[in-house]
């Protein structure tokens, strides 16, 4: 298929693995860590390890939306249904998630509750038409990837004076939890060299907006697109920069990415979101200026506000090692749960259960390297 | 047809619904078991009119499968749930290697549900059956109240006989043997969710819904040591090599390369965040037999015209994980995994 192809090629990603293995120096380590998960499973699900000299790793980072939501966001989605009633609108990656007590959306179904999966914010605006004498609210979650449709879904509905719709809204910011993750980075924090830098994220803020990795934390970054090829040809530019003294944001997603980024994106979500003075990152904890709110103008649409909600404290399971692996200080088989008590069908976590979790690219793609499973044939 | 005296006015097929009387085991069920089920797919043994129909098994191993249709929506491009409830239940009959017999059908009908959408799927099903020439001889007919079915569930039970000397299991995959595929995956799961409400795109892909026993026949004549088939329907190919390492208490080793799945399906996956391995077919098989019979296997099923796109997938390894890896297009190595959790509610 055009355009997946090419960039799917086994001759290329050969050349690629070639020039990376002739690129790295034996002599010292590559640090890599890759913000999304987007990125975490194409590694895994074309093998891309596989094509690496053993010097040269891919630590994996935060940027899993469904994964860095506290527990406690999805126990209100839950009471939203269950208390007040309402048709909650949802990505299918959350159906499984675990809340607390390990509740989760899907067994909220089960039990009766009106939740529906939808493929975008248009379904949602759809069912809130098609029924007028319900409460429909939209579970609005993810980085600035799937902020600009919901937007366009806020100013829909306040345009149409569709006074049955609302949002839940959890859409939270990729550089405050970057800058995170380099601020803590060190002995104490995530050792790393350097940064394979958000795709589609970055098609909408720009390249310009990781100007501060280098300035400040001095770690280059290479902005680097989902396909296997663009992820070896940014490891390889990494390790040119790195082994060149060089520390810049290079883009290797010039096909989609821009240094301004998406503007008219960033003017509709100017225009409907305001960021929230802090918000809780499951594994990063509470962030400043790191999460975005309707803006007043939009206040009715705001599902907090219309509904009132109380959670009480919601605890993780005890060892569920999701915070240290999405600081990236753990891998998920330091996790004592990990294929012991919590694997894809019976997640512990939410690192396990979304389709961006690392836990869920080690269990799904790649149990046999470890140890335990390792076979005599492979 | 010619008039029933018992039902001077007929059933009104083209603005009719179904209504509880329909289900109600009187003159009404009747009427409409004579007017739809029975004027479409009549045959003799159909036509004894008892609760069960009588016949003589031939000699030999008989085998018995069962399967419920509850796919939506009813009609997609290429099939429907009438033939799709034919074609389900005789391929998993002939998945044992077996030449398949007769079908039984059970129906749930929801009241309210059109009549004329009733008739349309009863013909597809009687289409199916004869030009498999497998008729469907006893059947069953209830009625749900309005809200408590979805249109119509359909029910089929297939019974068929196996030829002498094949023994056709999934726990009989053995370490070197050869693992086969009738042609491209995921066309089904792409067809059905190209017409789903809530997602409606345009694709030129066709429901690959077919009965496999001819095909079946054709190969277990020309290489009668095969070891497995299976159709990997739900699942997809993923999940049947699964269930078939777990039975037979081995490993495989697949190239992502060889395995035929065509450009709309890639691009219909790529699009909606699925894995074609994962997706349903309805009228593919897979096929493990000796490594030394793979090529006569593999020459008989691409002489075939429903798998003229067969390939040869992989082999089997021992491995006491049992895991089922892949090398991918990439030239690395990944685990392809059971299906976990709900990709594709209600696909077939």
């Amino acid at each position: 298929m055009k355009y997946i192809d090419e960039f799917r090629d086994r001759d290329l990603a050969r050349g690629l693995a070639a020039a990376i293995a002739a690129a790295a120096d034996p002599t010292r380590q590559y640090r890599l860590i890759e913000f999304c998960g987007g990125h975490t499973h194409a590694i895994f699900r074309y093998g891309i390890a596989d094509l690496m000299p053993t010097n040269v790793r891919c630590i994996h980072g935060p940027g899993c939306p469904v994964c860095v939501l506290p527990m406690a966001r999805i126990d209100h989605a839950i009471a939203l249904a269950t208390r007040h009633g309402v048709t909650l609108c949802t990505y299918a990656d959350l159906m499984r998630v675990p809340a607390g007590e390990r509740r989760t959306l899907l067994k909220a179904k089960a039990a009766g509750a009106d939740i529906r999966m939808i493929y975008s914010t248009q379904d949602a605006l759809r069912i809130a038409r098609e029924n007028p004498g319900r409460q429909v609210v939209f579970f609005a979650i993810g980085f600035e990837t799937t902020t600009p449709p919901t937007a366009v879904a806020a100013k829909v509905a306040k345009a149409q004076g569709l006074n049955n719709f609302s949002i839940f809204c959890n859409h939270v910011l990729t550089p405050p939890a970057l800058r995170t993750i380099l601020a803590t980075a060190g002995p104490q924090g995530v050792r790393l060299d350097g940064i394979l830098g958000p795709s589609h994220v970055s098609t909408v803020i720009g390249s310009r907006s990781y100007g501060f990795v280098p300035q400040l934390f001095g770690k280059p970054v290479v902005i680097a697109g989902f396909e296997p090829l663009d992820v070896m040809q940014s490891i390889l530019m990494l390790i040119r920069q790195l082994n060149e003294g060089r520390c810049e944001v290079e883009n290797q997603y010039t096909r989609a990415v821009t240094p301004e980024g998406n503007r008219k994106a960033q003017a509709l979500m100017a225009e409907v979101f305001r960021p929230r003075e802090t918000f809780e990152w499951r594994g990063l904890g509470f962030l400043p200026d790191s999460a975005l709110r309707l803006a007043d103008d939009y206040a009715n649409l705001d599902a907090e506000r219309r509904f009132a909600v109380t959670i009480g404290e919601v605890r993780e399971v005890k060892g569920c090692e999701c915070p240290a692996i999405l600081r990236g200080i753990k891998e998920p088989t330091d996790c004592k749960l990990f294929g012991t008590v919590c694997t894809p069908d019976n997640p512990m976590g939410s690192c396990m259960v979304s389709s961006e979790g690392a836990c869920a690219a080690y269990w799904s793609y790649g149990r046999f390297r470890e140890p335990g499973f390792r076979s005599a044939t492979v | 047809m010619t008039t029933d005296r018992r039902f001077p006015v007929r059933l009104d097929l083209r603005h009719g619904t179904v209504d509880m009387s329909h289900g109600a085991g009187g003159r009404a069920m009747a009427q409409l078991i004579a007017e739809v089920f029975q004027a479409h797919l009549d045959n003799d043994l159909l036509r004894q009119g008892n609760d069960q129909a009588l016949f003589t098994p031939p000699p030999g191993r008989l085998v018995m499968s069962t399967d419920g249709h509850v796919v939506s929506p009813l009609f997609f491009p290429g099939g429907d749930i009438g033939c799709l409830s034919v074609h389900g239940t005789i391929n998993d009959v002939a998945m044992a290697g077996a030449r398949p017999l007769y079908l039984a059908a059970g129906f749930i009908l929801e009241e309210g549900f059109s009549l004329q959408d009733l008739v349309r799927i009863v013909a597809s099903m009687a289409a199916a059956a004869n030009a498999a020439s497998v008729p469907v001889i006893t059947g069953d007919t209830k009625v749900v109240e309005r809200g408590k079915g979805d249109g119509v569930f359909i029910t089929t039970t297939g019974v068929g006989v196996v030829p002498e000397g094949v023994t056709i299991s999934g726990d009989l995959a053995r370490p070197g043997d050869a693992i086969l595929i009738s042609g491209s995956l995921g066309d089904h799961g792409v067809a059905v969710l190209s017409r789903r409400e809530n997602l409606g795109f345009e694709t030129a892909i066709r429901s690959d819904t077919a009965a496999l026993h001819g095909l079946v026949a054709a190969m277990v004549a020309a290489v009668p040591d095969l070891h497995c088939l299976r159709d990997p329907t739900r699942g997809g190919l993923a999940t049947t090599l699964n269930e078939l390492t777990y039975q037979s208490g081995v490993g495989m080793r697949i190239r992502e390369s060889a395995i035929p799945v065509h450009s709309a399906v890639v691009a219909a996956c790529e699009l909606l965040g699925l894995d074609p391995l994962y997706v349903a077919n309805e009228g593919k098989l897979v096929a493990i037999c000796p490594a030394a019979r793979a090529a006569e296997l593999l020459a008989v099923m691409r002489a075939h015209p429903l798998s003229a796109a067969a390939s040869l997938i992989g082999e089997v390894v021992a491995d006491p994980h049992r895991f089922v890896q892949m090398e991918t297009t990439l030239g690395g190595s990944r685990i392809v995994d059971w299906l976990a959790g709900e990709q594709l509610p209600r696909i077939c």
